[in-house]
């Protein structure tokens, strides 16, 4: 029977029935349902590994040790697991491993959009990639053979579209593989230059033979129709020219590193004009323009965003985009922004009030950027905040770290903020450090890391103790408090900064979206006699709280969940709470 | 069965429960037998942002995501929202809308007016516009939380699909003890579509 399901739920299905027994991912939108989905299967392991790097190095261990094995990661995260990936590419496997990269072309919940496709060329690693959720499964059961016949491991490259769309899916039955045996092989599995240097004359040779398979493989077809227009094209866009170009024919490629030259060239033989529809970087282009034929690409399409049916017609096909209904009215725009009772929101009104350069992390607290707590001077990669402190300390002095702090997630402290803090400590850094600890990773949908003491399958584990590590580390002054009562929060902030030694102040106080957490037992409301309308209450952009434009005066919603931030905002004790 | 693909728009703020309703169409659409296709926004955008979901149907549907000018009807949580993605509506497509408003950032912050016209606006361009209070009606059966469900009945008299059908899809999806509340939320919003 069909059934709907997300690409992602789709690939952990196929590694399921391939007979995966091990996968391990650290989450990130797009990517994350991937191994969360795979864990609920039975007979099988999953984890959620602290980072993308150790994850793949577990996939890595899990495969030589025999078991084909699913690693999982949004496109940022290759960068993170790259060191191992560069390395592993020559190694080779035992059981199968395929490493899927989870790309955001336009954006939607990512710091850049990088095209993962690169990797295929650079670490020279076959790339296959579906275009629907039947294709994530096929092609995913598909990758573990290919895996295990040309010992590489495989990259599955999906982006946002095909991750989070749902399509009809069959499914099949789990195929029984058998454990491969384990045997010491030092010149395969050890990284020696003189081993590396044997390894490379076999990744050679296997990029050779997979060059071969590409001309012939399944997951390449051609769909002939009309000669006169031909298109190259994979992933997703295939559907948007599916529907923009019914009468084109089509190469539909579904490996994409290496390519199948011959292929290529007899199908541009073929047709009269040639494009290639390849959302980001032309990769498929300009190994194709090396090979001298002639193809329109780039030149007519953009390296930004997402493609769309419309977008194509207009470019490709010379059809106006549909003219849309004139509104005569601009709407407001709606960004995404903290939740009511969000612990965040009180960090970020203190650091703006004190007015401190703060270098950001990525999470939820990233939105503590925009208007109107605009409280964030600098957010790079994860776990970045940290160590650009201290890059500011030592370029300026002291004295800028005096005003300066690094603001940092629990999860993203754990997955790559610690090596940061021991800098700041080795070299004689006097950065204040806030690690948010809200008891979970919450921009992904509240998946459990080493310090929530909890693991993917809910099982009780080791609660890492944040407070002993930063200690550990060398962190003489180390405190915790509650980022909802701010005379607090900058207190700590004023004498940590004025040290002149490392600080971390812990901001304790869990996600209000976790289930579990208790309902207020108070009710926050305007005493309207005395609110004389001066918004400090709205600035800290809470949608719990309005202003009325007529009343002028602030106004408690349903939102409202009684944190207080409001209640310790108001110069004039207009906002009160009532016990109910 | 017809060569046609549907296109439903479904538009709101993060939070107000656009993907079981979506969700459900979808499972309506798989019972009927026909090929669908489901576009969702997960991640940051959740966060009170502005969220879309599309459902796609039909015989053989390709694209996840549905053409500008392309979607038969938009249903919007929010008044504000219809309006966002007003350009994604067929010349003749019908716009459903929930009288609902929810304060977008530039607003609370005092920035920006909230266009309280929208809907007159959007009515003037397309006659076929309805709003339904679908948060007063699923208050009075019994639950706030099913103003989702009063859309879907809503829409279900919109597309013109087996009202049973939905029925169906509704009772595999919501808990059995908000079942009854969910079903009369569900016949209320049919009966206001009819």
């Amino acid at each position: 029977m069909k059934e709907l399901m997300i690409g992602n739920a789709a690939i952990a299905r196929g590694a399921y029935e391939a007979g995966a027994t091990v996968a391990t991912a650290y989450p990130g939108t797009p990517s994350t349902e991937i191994v969360s989905s795979f864990a609920e299967f039975p007979d099988v392991y999953a984890e959620w590994a602290p980072n993308e790097k150790v994850a793949l190095e577990v996939g890595a261990g899990a495969s030589i040790a025999g078991a084909r094995t699913l690693v999982a990661m949004k496109h940022v995260g290759v960068n993170v697991a790259a060191d191992p990936l560069y390395s592993f590419s020559y190694t080779g496997v035992n059981g199968g491993l395929v490493i899927v990269s989870a790309d955001d072309p336009g954006l939607h919940s990512s710091q850049n959009e990088q095209d993962n496709r690169g990797y295929g060329r650079f670490a020279k690693m076959p790339v296959i990639e579906p275009s629907d959720s039947q294709e994530a499964l096929d092609y995913t059961k598909l990758a573990f053979e290919i895996s295990e016949q040309f010992d590489t491991m495989v990259m599955l490259r999906i982006t946002m579209r095909l991750a989070h769309s749902q399509t009809m899916v069959e499914t099949g039955a789990k195929q029984d593989v058998p454990m491969k045996e384990y045997k010491k092989n030092a010149a395969k599995y050890v990284m020696l230059p003189g081993f590396a240097k044997g390894r490379h004359v076999e990744v050679e040779k296997s990029l050779q033979q997979l060059q071969e398979y590409a001309e012939t493989t399944p997951l390449n077809r051609i769909e002939m129709n009309d000669t006169g227009l031909g298109i190259i094209t994979s992933g997703v866009p295939y559907q948007y020219v599916k529907e923009a170009f019914p009468h084109a024919s089509i190469l539909k490629l579904g490996l994409v590193n290496p390519l199948p030259q011959e292929l290529i060239k007899s199908f541009a033989a073929q047709v009269d004009k040639l494009f290639v529809v390849e959302e980001l970087e032309p990769v498929i282009e300009e190994q194709v323009k090396s090979w001298g034929i002639e193809v329109i690409g780039k030149d007519q399409l953009t390296l930004l965003g997402e493609y769309s049916t419309e977008y194509l017609q207009q470019q490709l096909g010379g059809q106006p985009m549909p003219p849309g209904f004139n509104l005569d009215k601009q709407v407001p725009a709606r960004p995404p922004l903290l939740c009511a009772g969000c612990p965040h929101r009180g960090v970020f009104h203190v650091l703006r009030k004190m007015r401190l350069v703060v270098a950001g992390d990525i999470g939820c607290y990233t939105l503590g950027a925009i208007a109107p707590l605009e409280g964030m001077d600098t957010c790079i990669c994860m776990g970045a905040s940290i160590g650009t402190a201290l890059g500011m300390e030592k370029a300026r002095g002291p004295e800028f770290a005096a005003k300066t702090v690094a603001v940092i997630g629990d999860s993203t402290f754990v997955h790559s903020g610690i090596t940061g803090l021991i800098d700041v400590v080795y070299n004689g850094g006097t950065s204040t450090v806030l690690i948010l600890d809200n008891d979970t990773t919450a921009m992904t949908g509240h998946q459990d890391h080493p310090a929530t003491g909890v693991t993917i399958t809910k099982q009780p584990t080791n609660k890492l103790d944040i407070e002993a590590l930063v200690k550990a580390i060398g962190v003489k002054n180390v405190r915790v408090v509650d980022p909802l009562k701010i005379s607090e929060l900058e207190t700590a902030l004023k004498e940590e900064l004025a040290r002149r030694e490392p600080s971390v102040i812990i901001c304790k106080r869990p996600c209000v979206l976790l289930p579990g957490t208790p309902k207020p037992n108070r009710k926050i409301y305007v005493d309207a006699e005395i609110c004389n309308g001066c918004k400090s209450c709205i600035r800290v952009g809470c949608t719990g709280v309005t202003f009325q434009d007529e009343e002028k005066k602030a106004q408690i919603n349903d939102g409202c969940i009684a944190c207080g931030l409001c209640e310790q905002v108001c110069k004039f004790d207009a906002i009160k709470q009532t016990e109910v | 069965m017809q060569d046609k693909v549907t296109n439903i728009l479904i538009v709101g703020v993060g939070g107000q429960g656009t993907l079981l309703t979506s969700r459900i169409i979808a499972k309506v659409a798989v019972q009927m037998g026909f090929d669908v296709k489901v576009s969702e926004i997960h991640g940051m955008a959740q966060r009170g942002g502005s969220v879309v979901s599309q459902v796609r149907y039909g015989k053989k549907v390709y694209s996840p995501i549905i053409k500008k000018g392309d979607a038969d009807i938009i249903l919007a949580f929010e008044k504000i929202e219809a309006a966002r993605w007003l350009d994604y509506l067929k010349p003749d497509g019908m716009v459903i809308i929930n009288n609902e408003r929810v304060n977008p950032l530039p607003v609370m912050s005092g920035k920006e007016k909230y266009p309280d016209d929208i809907h007159e606006k959007i009515t003037a361009l397309l006659p076929k516009t309805t709003i339904i209070d679908a948060t007063a009606i699923a208050t009075r059966c019994g639950n706030v939380r099913a103003a989702n469900v009063v859309l879907v009945g809503m829409l279900t008299a919109a597309v013109g699909i087996p009202a049973e059908e939905v029925e169906k899809a509704i009772t595999g999806i919501v808990p059995a003890k908000a079942l009854q509340v969910n079903l009369t939320a569900f016949r209320e919003g049919l009966a206001a579509g009819a």
